[in-house]
């Protein structure tokens, strides 16, 4: 196969995907180094990268950090059940998009606006995008392709993504379930003997008092708040 | 929608739905297709005379047929709040022309890097000085720079069905910027035609702004705090590599958006008669035009195609090429003075200089058969006549 997006760095200006002739994937396939090819030969590339490379980390986004929808939970918990089966992995989650001032804590979290300090700082080979919505996972995952060395996995619920170096697309609980399954395969044929732990707790994130927090916790977002701690508004006017 | 209609998927509103033919205006086809769009807001500034479409729209919201509707004071805020209630998550439709488009366009042009789904009617008009309010299609050259998807109507059934595509394809989550639909104020907007409408009891499925690429600002389902847009404002916090892929993801999405013109237009180009020597290249009402010469020749025996560029952007460099491979002659007509559609032509191509700049009329003036079929007989070596001012 003629790999038309490689592990980076690719350089300084980062020439796009789809701009190089990257289409995505139809239904029920995937990408594979910007090819189309089965969901199981992309889930297999994938599995491999991320039980070899160094310091696999799995980039969990808004979309699955909060439960918003019926579905998160489900879908939270495979993707800790997926962790658990990757020797070492981490995960650092992207919480929100914002740049962060003055500077981020690369060890607590990542942000699409520069993802690559993240990945240089805690030298990650191999990740994984799954729950960031897709315009942030394109941005981030081209300036990583700009300026590391990381392969990079998208996991999308919904069409994929061209930059990644393997991209599943329509991606849910029972899919992710699926991935565990023939990363563990996989795992097996290596020879990787590992019994399941989970990831470390993110080592940088000041314990969070829910109980007492105030309005005024949210800075100039305040108005933004909306629904309370345990509160699952299912219908809005 | 308050009006109890059947949703139904794009495909089957644009392609199966049985169809009545009707006799209206370009403005009355464009205001029908909004009808059927399920559109939650549409906001405007009316610029009267040019286009009826937005007070057409506002009978329609009367009607019970949009949700909300509110004339704003101006153009740049019409598009500002275009911008605002997207985030919001809601269908939009606004329209405009001209110096109104200009006046708005600070706003417009920051649509689609705010990844803004909506549709923009452009109901074109002059805007060079001595200022008028005749048709002219200089204002679309503004907006080929700004990343949204462009087509462009030759006639009264092209806004229709291309209004109602532009819906479906704005919000493709691979998509998700706006597309305007250009057709020339007047010559289609106050001219009736034959339209072709499905029944206005079928609309469109109902957006979803979750299933989208960026998070909708809604501040009653968490997180609030991954909002979107105004922490961009502050680069000084941001690498400079953000802006420049955030601009190619402008571009990237525009040139996705060329499968759903496929599914939902048949595709950038109409092409007769492919191979010939000769070949009129044409959008817009020009191409209504152009495809009156083609008809011209062939009654005077004489092999002439024609293309008709119903995509702007992205722009169909390809399939121009392929039309355009075999010819010997590529004539342009336009409805502008700077003819940016024969700057494209050319730009496609290999062989420029077979391309003839024109001909163009501009400042409201028609667009005659004759002076098409002058450019033909010249590139043929024929005898030509000379239409008269």
């Amino acid at each position: 196969m003629s790999k038309k997006i490689t592990v980076g760095p690719v350089g300084y200006m980062p020439q796009s995907a789809p701009s190089m002739g990257v289409e995505l994937s139809p239904e029920g396939q995937a990408l594979l180094y910007g090819n189309v090819v089965s969901e199981d030969e992309a889930m297999r590339d994938a599995a491999k990268a991320m039980l070899t490379m160094q310091n696999p980390t799995i980039f969990p986004g808004p979309q699955v950090l909060w439960d918003w929808r019926d579905d998160v939970a489900d879908k939270s918990a495979a993707i800790l059940d997926l962790a658990s089966e990757i020797p070492n992995c981490k995960i650092i989650p992207m919480p929100d998009y914002r740049p962060k001032y003055p500077k981020i804590d690369v060890k607590a979290e990542i942000n699409p606006n520069h993802p690559n300090l993240t990945i240089l700082d805690n030298k990650i080979k191999a990740c994984i995008f799954i729950g960031v919505h897709c315009h942030y996972a394109n941005l981030s995952l081209r300036m990583i392709r700009a300026g590391t060395d990381c392969y990079t996995i998208a996991m999308c619920a919904m069409m994929g993504h061209e930059e990644a170096m393997a991209s599943i697309r329509d991606v849910h609980a029972d899919d992710i379930r699926r991935f565990k399954d023939v990363l563990v395969e996989v795992r097996n044929e290596l020879g990787i003997e590992h019994t399941p732990t989970m990831p470390p707790e993110n080592p940088s994130l000041p314990e969070e008092d829910w109980g007492s927090l105030t309005p005024a916790d949210y800075g100039e977002y305040r108005s933004l708040i909306m629904s309370r701690k345990g509160e699952h508004v299912a219908d809005v006017e | 929608m308050s009006l109890n209609k059947k949703l139904v998927d794009m495909d089957y509103l644009l392609n199966e739905a049985p169809r009545e033919k009707h006799f209206i205006t370009g403005a009355q086809a464009m205001s029908e297709a909004v009808k059927r769009a399920s559109v939650d807001m549409a906001i405007a500034y009316p610029i009267t005379p040019q286009s009826e479409v937005m007070h057409l729209v506002g009978d329609i919201y009367a009607q019970g047929h949009i949700k909300e509707y509110y004339r704003a004071e101006e153009e740049l805020g019409t598009m500002s709040a275009i911008a605002g209630a997207a985030r919001g998550g809601v269908r939009l439709f606004t329209a405009t022309s001209g110096p109104g488009l200009l006046r708005g366009l600070e706003a417009i042009v920051s649509w689609p890097g705010h990844r803004v789904p909506c549709v923009l009617g452009v109901l074109t008009r002059v805007i060079n000085a001595p200022l008028s309010i005749q048709p002219d299609n200089i204002e679309m050259a503004y907006l080929m720079h700004s990343g949204m998807v462009m087509l462009h109507a030759e006639n009264q059934q092209d806004t229709f069905d291309f209004t109602l595509a532009a819906f479906a394809i704005t919000e493709k989550v691979d998509v998700y910027i706006p597309v305007s639909v250009s057709t020339e104020g007047f010559f289609v907007t106050h001219a009736k035609g034959y339209v072709e409408m499905m029944s206005e009891e079928l609309a469109f499925t109902e957006p979803d702004p979750y299933h989208a690429p960026v998070p909708a600002m809604d501040n009653e389902v968490p997180p609030a705090r991954i909002q979107r847009d105004a922490p961009v404002q502050k680069s000084n916090f941001m690498s400079y590599l953000i802006h420049s892929v955030w601009q190619q993801e402008i571009w990237d999405s525009n040139r996705r958006a060329m499968k759903y013109v496929y599914q939902y237009i048949d595709g950038p180009l109409e092409v007769q008669n492919p191979g010939s020597d000769v070949m009129i290249v044409a959008s817009g009402c020009a191409a209504a035009q152009a495809r009156e010469a083609h008809r011209y020749a062939q009654e005077e025996g004489i092999s002439v195609g024609f293309v008709k560029v119903k995509c702007i952007r992205p722009w169909p460099k390809d399939e121009i090429r392929e039309a355009l491979a075999t010819a010997k002659t590529v004539i342009v007509p336009e409805h502008n003075i700077i003819g940016w559609l024969c700057k494209e032509v050319k730009a496609a191509i290999p062989n420029s200089g077979i391309v003839v700049e024109g001909p163009r009329v501009y400042g409201g003036m028609t667009l005659p058969v004759e002076l098409i079929m002058t450019e033909i007989y010249d590139a043929l070596g024929m005898d030509s006549l000379v239409l008269q001012a």
